[in-house]
């Protein structure tokens, strides 16, 4: 489904990957670790398209099109969805509102029909169930006054209504509590199947426990320097990333 | 008499003598401005004596006058000789049925979503639909006549109720109250007219299309609204004008007057030609709005959506006379490109226990520059009075300017005057979350901004919501960056 091939990208003048490469099928959960400036959320950054990052070399495919090549709407559209890291506020603009005005342009750009008020409704109120959302939450404006967690929680709202193929999880653990942490971990875990991939970045083991992945790779100096399956966290957390830097430097 | 006025009513007097109102027969005035195209216009327009008079006097005063130069606009100096201040179209001025109408100026209605028989039928709007100077088409008057509504163009008004227009003309602005004011009191061509008689309730919205047609001709429009006691109105007014390389000049005047427990509430969506995106033509629009609660608990919002002309100066007001009355107005205004909009308020409290609220959205982009202005006046015997104002700007790209004047005056110690104010930015970030959410960048402002101006399209009848919500998409294009 998306396939990294030595990709490299800077911001500003700085060199941040250095040759990532990275296959995933549909319905693979990735998990992505590293020491801090390794690379994770410019990784997030270069698949979602923000303007600031420069793609110097690689290749992306995303369903066997060229994913460097779309806007980033177009992404988002083909089922790119990036839960941030920071979600941005919006004032003035409801939830509801901007979650419906998302929800139909994806559904036009793939031949569907727009929800009606009452359908879109209807979805919304199912669908706040899986990251047991209040109410009250799709009226108030984009994530303007919202707590750390309650933001995290509309995004994993946000992709439960999207339904994207290809999720990108950008440290969405980070600053939640352990009963918010559960209760964004159920959404994903709701929402996986057969044809949902997702990436999630994270700095630590515990919300591994949640979202099991079928595949933990290490990301040190923007290359993906280790990969092994869902226990290569846990070694991670008992030994630090000191050993893979040593490992690295003994190469 | 002073020495100056002597000499300029000896110049304008004897300019009399060259005449051409031989000319009475053709359709436009001349270009430039004296007494005989005041008196060609009167009598155009088939007025009597005293209406006449009462532009003659407008005309010496404005003659005195000079050009305000203290708003927050530039734009090269205005000749005035050069505009042709009356020009008729060519359809007949009274007719029977829409299917009289002149196909032209139909297709121009058509071609801007006016369909006057859709309005009929579906929203059962009542149109006084205005092309250049004279009324062409007024919808529903009669049944608004059943219940003594009063709805028909200015100059009809003057033919048929000349003691209303008599004594309310001029009664909240007056002609000498600024330039722009005093010039349309001289040579008004048209407007619109409304009664509603003592405890009556508009049932239907009122709306005014304005246009302006042909290239070269100033518009000066004169509209008055009468609301008496325990009555209700609702009026729309609504614009659009064609493309035009050549500035061309807006001066109307607005008047509303509301007695003792009445209300009127007052929508604009002005959508003038702005000129293009190098800042050449557009409108001028120098207008002068302003009404008053004459009578106690009265009540006059205004609500406005500017998203058009080349520059906008223009500050409805509400004088707060009668005891417990209400002043509201909210705005949004927008400038994009080389636009300039220096719009804003004026709340003037003279009885007890009057409110005010002031909600401004400004909205900015490309390289222009968007100012509000407004003024806040608590009077001696304005016991309790309350204002509660609001002023956001809203930047969009780093080109633009928003700038804000707020005035207050408060001479009263029991007065309470609370003032707020707000600039941001539509954010890159915000712009990238839309876009990472399948939202078009176009799309992404639109909601945004609208998100912005809630507070003010909530104020709005429905359909005018929708519309200004499309405009404000349509304004913005390319505003960022």
């Amino acid at each position: 489904m998306l396939h990294i091939k030595n990709l490299v990208a800077k911001i500003d003048s700085k060199q941040i990957l250095n040759g990532l490469s990275l296959d995933v099928k549909p319905g693979e959960v990735h998990a992505i670790m590293g020491p801090n400036g390794s690379g994770k959320s410019t990784l997030a950054s270069v698949l979602a398209g923000r303007e600031e990052y420069e793609v110097i070399s690689g290749e992306v495919s995303f369903l066997g099109e060229d994913l460097l090549e779309m806007s980033p709407e177009e992404r988002a559209r083909k089922g790119v969805f990036l839960a941030f890291q920071y979600p941005v506020e919006i004032p003035g603009v409801s939830n509801a509102n901007f979650l419906k005005t998302a929800l139909n342009e994806v559904r036009k750009a793939n031949g569907k029909a727009p929800l009606d008020s009452k359908d879109f409704l209807l979805l919304m109120k199912e669908r706040m169930k899986l990251v047991e959302m209040d109410k009250s939450m799709t009226q108030r404006s984009v994530n303007e006054g919202f707590s750390g967690g309650e933001k995290k929680r509309n995004e994993v709202f946000q992709m439960a209504m999207l339904e994207p193929l290809l999720s990108v999880m950008d440290e969405t653990d980070s600053g939640l509590d352990i009963d918010a942490l559960r209760i964004v971990a159920n959404g994903v875990n709701a929402l996986r199947n057969k044809e949902r991939s997702f990436i999630v970045i994270t700095h630590y083991q515990r919300l591994l426990e949640y979202i099991v992945p079928d595949f933990v790779h290490v990301l040190y100096n923007g290359r993906i320097v280790k990969s092994g399956p869902k226990e290569l966290a846990l070694e991670l957390e008992a030994k630090g990333y000191d050993w893979i830097k040593e490992e690295m430097q003994a190469v | 008499m002073s020495e100056d006025q002597k000499l300029l009513d000896d110049i304008s007097n004897s300019e009399y003598k060259w005449g051409f109102i031989s000319d009475i027969e053709s359709d436009n005035a001349p270009k430039g401005l004296n007494e005989d195209i005041v008196r060609f216009i009167s009598l155009k327009k088939n007025e009597p004596e005293w209406l006449l008079e009462w532009r003659l006097k407008a005309f010496r005063h404005w003659l005195t006058m000079v050009e305000p130069t203290w708003p927050n606009v530039h734009y090269p100096k205005i000749d005035f000789q050069d505009i042709i201040y009356y020009s008729a179209p060519k359809a007949k001025p009274v007719l029977n049925s829409l299917d009289e109408l002149d196909p032209e100026i139909k297709a121009t209605f058509d071609k801007l979503g006016i369909s006057l028989m859709e309005q009929n039928r579906l929203a059962g709007v009542a149109v006084d639909a205005v092309i250049d100077s004279v009324s062409v088409k007024t919808t529903f008057r009669e049944s608004l006549m059943e219940l003594g509504i009063i709805f028909c163009s200015f100059s009809e008004a003057v033919q048929e109720h000349p003691e209303l227009v008599k004594k309310y003309l001029g009664s909240v602005v007056p002609h000498t109250d600024n330039f722009y004011a005093a010039l349309n009191s001289a040579v008004f061509s048209d407007g619109s007219f409304c009664y509603i008689p003592k405890g009556v309730r508009c049932p239907m919205e009122l709306s005014t299309y304005f246009r302006i047609n042909s290239a070269g001709t100033g518009q000066f429009e004169r509209t008055l609204i009468i609301a008496d006691e325990g009555s209700f109105v609702s009026y729309l007014e609504g614009c659009t004008a064609p493309m035009r390389d050549e500035n061309q000049l807006h001066a109307a005047v607005v008047e509303i007057y509301s007695h003792k427990d009445a209300q009127v509430k007052y929508s604009t969506v002005q959508n003038w030609y702005p000129g293009d995106k190098e800042g050449k033509g557009g409108i001028y629009n120098f207008v002068t709005k302003r009404g008053i609660c004459a009578g106690n608990n009265s009540k006059i919002s205004w609500t406005q959506v500017e998203t058009g002309s080349a520059i906008t100066w223009k500050y409805p007001s509400v004088i707060l006379k009668g005891d417990n009355s209400i002043g509201e107005f909210y705005s949004v205004a927008v400038t994009n490109n080389y636009q300039q909009a220096d719009t804003g308020t004026k709340m003037i409290h003279l009885g007890k226990n009057t409110r005010s609220t002031i909600i401004s959205k400004g909205i900015s982009g490309g390289k222009s520059h968007n100012s509000y202005r407004g003024l806040v006046k608590i009077t001696k015997k304005a016991e309790n009075s309350r204002n509660f104002s609001q002023c956001d700007s809203l930047l969009l790209g780093d080109r633009c300017g928003a700038h804000t004047f707020p005035y207050l005056e408060v001479h009263n110690k029991s007065a309470m005057v609370e003032h707020e104010a707000t600039t941001s930015k539509v954010g890159a970030d915000q712009i990238f979350y839309c876009n990472q959410r399948g939202i078009s960048t176009e799309d992404a402002i639109g909601l945004i901004v609208n998100g912005y101006c809630k507070e003010v399209f909530n104020q709005l009848p429905m359909e005018f919501a929708v519309e200004a919500q499309k405009l404000l998409a349509i304004s913005l294009e390319g505003s960022v960056g």
